[in-house]
């Protein structure tokens, strides 16, 4: 029997539109659900993989990229989308583009219940700081989504999240 | 807590003499004060300058350092900004960019919002934090002798380096660094690109 290929993975999907726009900076605050894009981001040389101690510090860092000419992409849990609203108006007044890919927690059999105030309010406050968001709930259109997120950020120099759901991430399990 | 030296050095007079010194350095300016002194320095397109974003500066210069390894870049703040950015001394410490300094002009006070003291005056001192995050050279700088001292090293050493001068309260006139944040970005990107 000839091998046979292995499912792609969604962050594979995410690597191949991270080369094809030339993304160079990504940021992170870990989440589970990241865990296999960040390992792969961080294996790839030619990308500078910044670990963030807070979201907000990703948004920031994403000015400075601009100014020096290269793009940012900054992966965050829901729960981080909050840190960054303030710093979201410099992006919004400074038109720096900025690529946000948020693992949502709260929106599919969630367990535990800290998560779900912050889920419910990520897209309305990131939409009112002037952010661009889309919603992503099946595995199958990361590609096409991201690509299509990617290009409206850079090509319109604006903010875009891309809100992952749990059923294309995965339900965080307590055991 | 031990009792404090007091702050004594005038801020415009110390960012002038790095500002003198700076070449082809890329500069990032933190709101408020540290903006105007920048400012009254001489506007450059090579200047950028927050008037918003507190915490935001020294993540900027990452951002910037990162972007540009061929050049230095230089971030001037107040304390309350880099207050903000505790943080990110930790993330700056991670990713150990050669070419970036920061360079906090520390009055103890917030300037902005009624002269209220700040932490640096309750006992936190950045050099420490900086050698604790693993910045390659970290000094806190109360004289003139001492500025004198670290200004090659703020300008030419390998980063990050960060230096906390303390400066007297008072501050110069205000000269107010152009607003639009588009315009002020466009503008830095142009300058880059000659």
């Amino acid at each position: 029997m000839p091998p046979t290929t292995p499912p792609l993975h969604w962050s594979d999907a995410v690597m191949d539109v991270f080369h094809a726009q030339k993304i160079r900076q990504v940021a992170y605050v870990p989440d589970t659900g990241l865990k296999r894009l960040i390992e792969r981001v961080r294996a790839d040389k030619n990308m500078q993989a910044v670990p963030l101690t807070t979201e907000e510090e990703g948004v920031a860092l994403a000015v400075g990229a601009c100014l020096g000419g290269e793009r940012t992409a900054l992966l965050v849990q829901s729960s981080g989308a909050g840190n960054c609203i303030n710093m979201l108006g410099m992006i919004t007044e400074c038109r720096v583009p900025l690529l946000m890919l948020v693992t949502m927690r709260g929106t599919w059999a969630e367990f535990n219940p800290w998560q779900i105030p912050m889920a419910e309010a990520t897209a309305p406050v990131l939409a009112a700081i002037g952010c661009v968001v889309k919603k992503l709930d099946n595995a199958e259109q990361v590609g096409p989504t991201v690509s299509a997120a990617c290009q409206l950020a850079f090509n319109t120099n604006r903010p875009v999240a891309v809100l992952m759901d749990q059923r294309v991430v995965g339900t965080k399990e307590f055991k | 807590m031990s009792k404090q030296r007091k702050p004594t050095l005038d801020r415009r007079k110390v960012v002038a003499a790095i500002l003198k010194q700076r070449g082809d350095a890329l500069v990032v300016a933190g709101l408020g004060a540290a903006c105007f002194d920048v400012m009254a320095c001489g506007d450059n397109p090579l200047n950028f300058y927050t008037w918003g974003a507190m915490g935001g500066t020294a993540m900027i210069g990452l951002g910037l350092a990162l972007a540009q390894p061929k050049r230095r870049v230089l971030v001037i703040t107040g304390d309350g900004d880099m207050l903000m950015a505790m943080g990110s001394f930790a993330t700056i410490g991670a990713k150990q960019p050669r070419n970036l300094a920061i360079v906090v002009m520390d009055n103890e006070h917030y300037g902005e919002t009624g002269m209220q003291q700040t932490h640096t005056q309750l006992g936190t001192e950045f050099a420490g934090v900086a050698k604790a995050t693993s910045f390659r050279a970290a000094e806190t700088i109360y004289t003139e002798a001492q500025l004198k001292a670290w200004l090659p090293r703020i300008i030419k050493e390998p980063g990050p380096v960060f230096a906390g001068v303390k400066v007297a309260i008072n501050r110069g006139e205000f000269i107010l660094p152009p607003r639009d944040g588009t315009e002020l970005k466009l503008r830095f990107q142009q300058a880059l690109q000659r």
